[in-house]
């Protein structure tokens, strides 16, 4: 067993223990923690099923060349704005974007349209910017998105060229 | 969210019709990656459950409520970092700050580094992208996130 493994399993059941501890003696912290957890998990268990579900269907039918060719070195313009118009319609925020833009990569996408896609996925989802909007009002999303989109924009070229440059590759086998 | 189910299920079953192997193969990715990072999402949420404890809504409120305006736009940005909150919980919570008087400026703060940073959400992202690329992007958006702040304050007429 790898050393990190070891780690890990200490601490989760330590955390564990606290908890049944906690309801054991009424103590009140470790319960709002359990729920906490709880509550999250939930919401994790809802979203997370279906993104596993399109991203391997993803993987089994999308062909490489199709992402190389619209999203991978030579795709221009475009390609930022397909993969802006994917992660708006795409659910779930951050944690939903890191398998799919791991995905996206490993079919052939360029990084800088790797990072555009994981900060258009933080930032315009279209569900939620209407949400946002209904609290906040329009004015208060349309300076958020239309600073923010660009500023991504640019700060992923750049991240993008650096790591490129410096023969960056992702992890494989995730 | 059952409009994801509907499309996941409308999709799988269209790529079941057109083609069963390739359809079994698929599901089998879905849940061989899903096993991989599972391990990671569970330290993610032991994360997310005691952050959530030290910083509740109560306590958000008070922190983004009192003080300088450019104070807030900083505590803005620090709590949203290191909090984790769905949209469908944090835009309320701002609804309701933007009643109580919390300037625009301090609530852009709050919401884009909640949405663009992720500290809790460190543990997964390093999986996929390594340690220096996600700490790098994360600095990033928290600028990004200042940015956002600073130019709502200046059209909102709160910053002259």
């Amino acid at each position: 067993m790898k050393r990190n493994t070891k780690i890990k399993i200490v601490y989760v059941s330590s955390y564990i223990l606290f908890l049944i501890v906690s309801f054991v003696f009424g103590f009140n912290p470790g319960k709002e923690i359990a729920f906490n957890f709880i509550s999250f998990f939930i919401y994790m268990l809802k979203i997370l099923p279906c993104a596993f579900v399109l991203i391997g269907l993803f993987e089994v039918w999308v062909k490489k060349e199709v992402i190389e060719k619209h999203l991978g070195e030579e795709s221009g313009i475009k390609g930022y704005a397909w993969v802006i118009l994917l992660a708006g319609t795409i659910a779930g925020g951050l944690l939903v974007a890191f398998p799919i833009a791991y995905s996206l990569y490993n079919k052939g996408a360029k990084l800088s349209i790797v990072f555009t896609y994981i900060g258009a996925a933080a930032i315009c989802r279209v569900p939620m910017t209407l949400y946002e909007t209904s609290f906040m009002g329009v004015k208060f999303t349309a300076i958020r998105l239309l600073v923010s989109l660009p500023l991504v924009i640019i700060t992923s070229i750049l991240l993008g060229n650096y790591l490129s440059k410096r023969n960056y590759k992702i992890a494989e086998g995730k | 969210m059952y409009y994801a189910y509907t499309i996941t299920g409308l999709v799988l079953i269209i790529s079941f019709i057109i083609n069963k192997q390739k359809t079994l193969k698929a599901v089998k990715i879905a849940v061989v990656k899903f096993k991989k990072i599972f391990p990671t999402f569970i330290t993610m949420l032991i994360l997310v459950s005691i952050i959530l404890f030290l910083f509740p809504d109560e306590a958000i409120s008070n922190y983004l409520g009192n003080s300088s305006k450019f104070i807030s736009v900083l505590l803005a940005s620090f709590i949203g970092s290191i909090t984790l909150m769905p949209g469908f919980v944090a835009f309320p919570l701002s609804g309701i700050l933007l009643t109580k008087g919390v300037p625009y400026m301090v609530l852009s703060a709050f919401t884009t580094t909640l949405m663009m940073v992720g500290i809790i959400t460190f543990p997964l992202e390093k999986e996929y992208f390594g340690v220096k690329v996600t700490v790098i992007r994360n600095t990033i958006s928290f600028f990004i996130a200042l940015a956002v702040a600073i130019i709502t304050g200046i059209f909102f007429g709160e910053i002259f």
